[in-house]
This record gives structure tokens, C-alpha cells and sequence, in this order.
């Protein structure tokens, strides 16, 4: 049901590294390395400033796909690779978009499964990328059901 | 700081063992995150989608175990990291985060990596690429 989504992509969002944004998202994952929160330790290190922690780009806006309206509920989070050029720097602006890479659907023991999986992409202001984010999300048949009734 | 370049093949980063998850550590990364699925905040949204009870995010699990490298960006940086959400996390489960090097190629390092819960059932495993400067 999600088949004609392939290939489509969200229109890009700017999203800042913002510090404060950086300190709570280390706090939450119980993370607070002074790379990431330490004004004067990020100066002193090889970055010039602080970094963000690698899953950080979970706080990003990537825009929204044309068609693809997914609930908020009921989907499971199968698989998330992150891949990175080099790590985010506190305070920098990032651009983000997303895209539909493939759906599929498997039969499953709890029927049929819809297999979905999206690529988020972050560039620096040179537009070279920094990192993508791709996920697998899977959709059980009760999902699908509810999203194709819309 | 951990010298990476003293590892060998096979040997580990120090591991870390977690205090047992709580319902606010769950608030606290849905507040940081914007990712709020009732399911894991509250417990008649949990059990509703037929869960026993409220379970962490994933990208909370994920989040925490990335935190082993965290001495390392003065001489290196996570190029790839690959993770499978394999099993729930419940309430007060205690989590153990471990990475295992695998493999060395040059400047690149391949760990093994692993959440894994009071009954050594995993909760999520992967895959970290950590390369240095």
C-alpha cells in the first residue's frame, strides 16, 4: 500500500544543532561526556567545539513525505543504521530531508507484515553529507488497515 | 582514555551496567527526543496495544549503549552504526552494554554491539564502525 511512496522525498527542513537541545538529548541517554555538554572541552578538542552523540539526529525534523501518513501508534522500529562523515558540531545548521527507499509485504505469524524503509539524509551548509539514517518500520496488518480506511 | 590501538581481536570495551530503567528515564528521553508514543510513558496506552506493561524506545536503548565510544572522539569518530531491535524493555530491567572488537582494517575498527537484560536476553545488537583520525 505503500508502493507508490518509493522514491518519493520530504521537501528539506533546516534543523540547527542547537546546545541546549544537545545537553538534554546526552542527559536522557544517560551520556553527559563532557564532549558533548563542556563549552571549553569541546574549544580544546579536535572538533573546535562540542559534538552531538550519534543518535542525536532522532531530535531532527526531516520534513514529511508526500502520501505517507503513518500513525503514531502500532509500528515497530525493525532496524536503525546510522552513517557518518564525521560527527554533528554543536551549533551548526543542518539540512534534512527523507526518503521512501522500498515497502514490501511478507506473510508473517501474525499475518501480513508491510515492510517499510526510509532514509533520512543531513548536509552542512557546503551541502556535503553528513550523515544518512536509515530504518526498517513494520507495520503489522491492523496498521495497514487503519491507514488504508483514511 | 581507552587506547584503542592496545585492543585485539576479540577483547571488549569497558562494559557498563545500567541502574534499572525507570519510567522517568523514558519521560526524560521522550521530552529530548520528540518521540512520544504513549507506549512508553504510559501504562493503559501500553496495555492497550497489548503490551504487560510500558517498554523503552529503542532509539533510548540505542541512544545509551553509543555511549562506550564516548572516550573516543579525540582520536576517532562512529562512521557506521547498525543496530536490530530484537526485544522489549521493560520497567526496572537492568541493562548491560557491551561492545566486543571483531575486527581491525587500518584506520577502522568493526565491534560487535550489544544491549542485553538481566537474563542475558538481547535487546538490541549491531554493528559499530569506529574510525580513528
Amino acid at each position: 500500500m505503500f508502493n507508490d511512496s518509493i522514491g518519493k522525498r520530504s521537501e528539506p527542513v533546516k534543523n540547527i544543532v542547537e546546545r541546549g537541545a544537545v545537553k538534554k538529548f546526552a542527559l536522557s541517554i544517560g551520556d553527559p561526556h563532557p564532549i558533548f555538554i563542556d563549552e571549553e572541552v569541546g574549544r580544546r578538542s579536535r572538533y573546535g567545539t562540542n559534538i552531538a552523540p550519534p543518535t542525536f539526529p532522532r531530535v531532527f525534523d526531516f520534513g514529511t513525505i508526500e502520501g505517507l501518513n503513518l500513525p503514531n501508534k502500532g509500528l515497530i522500529h525493525g532496524e536503525q543504521i546510522y552513517c557518518y562523515n564525521r560527527p554533528l558540531k554543536v551549533g551548526e545548521e543542518i539540512t534534512c530531508y527523507a526518503e521512501v527507499k522500498d515497502y514490501y509485504e511478507k506473510k508473517g505469524k501474525q499475518g501480513e507484515m508491510g515492510f517499510l524503509a526510509l532514509k533520512n539524509f543531513g548536509t552542512d551548509a557546503a551541502g556535503e553529507i553528513v550523515f544518512t539514517a536509515q530504518q526498517l518500520v513494520i507495520i503489522n496488518e491492523s496498521v495497514r488497515r487503519m491507514v488504508m480506511s483514511k | 582514555m581507552t587506547t584503542l590501538t592496545e585492543l585485539h581481536i576479540g577483547d571488549s570495551l569497558h562494559s557498563i551496567e545500567l541502574a534499572p530503567v525507570t519510567r522517568l528515564d523514558l519521560i526524560k528521553y521522550a521530552g529530548a527526543s520528540g518521540d512520544f508514543n504513549p507506549i512508553h510513558t504510559i501504562d493503559e496506552e501500553a496495555k492497550n496495544a497489548g503490551l504487560p506493561g510500558i517498554i523503552a524506545h529503542g532509539m533510548w536503548t540505542m541512544g545509551n549503549l553509543a555511549k562506550l565510544f564516548s572516550n573516543l572522539y579525540e582520536i576517532g569518530f562512529i562512521e557506521e552504526y547498525k543496530i536490530r531491535f530484537k526485544g522489549m524493555v521493560f520497567l526496572n530491567d537492568v541493562i548491560t552494554l557491551q561492545a566486543d572488537l571483531k575486527e581491525k582494517n587500518g584506520d577502522r575498527y568493526f565491534f560487535n554491539v550489544a544491549a542485553t537484560n538481566q537474563s542475558g536476553k538481547e535487546a538490541i545488537s549491531g554493528e559499530v564502525i569506529f574510525k580513528t583520525y
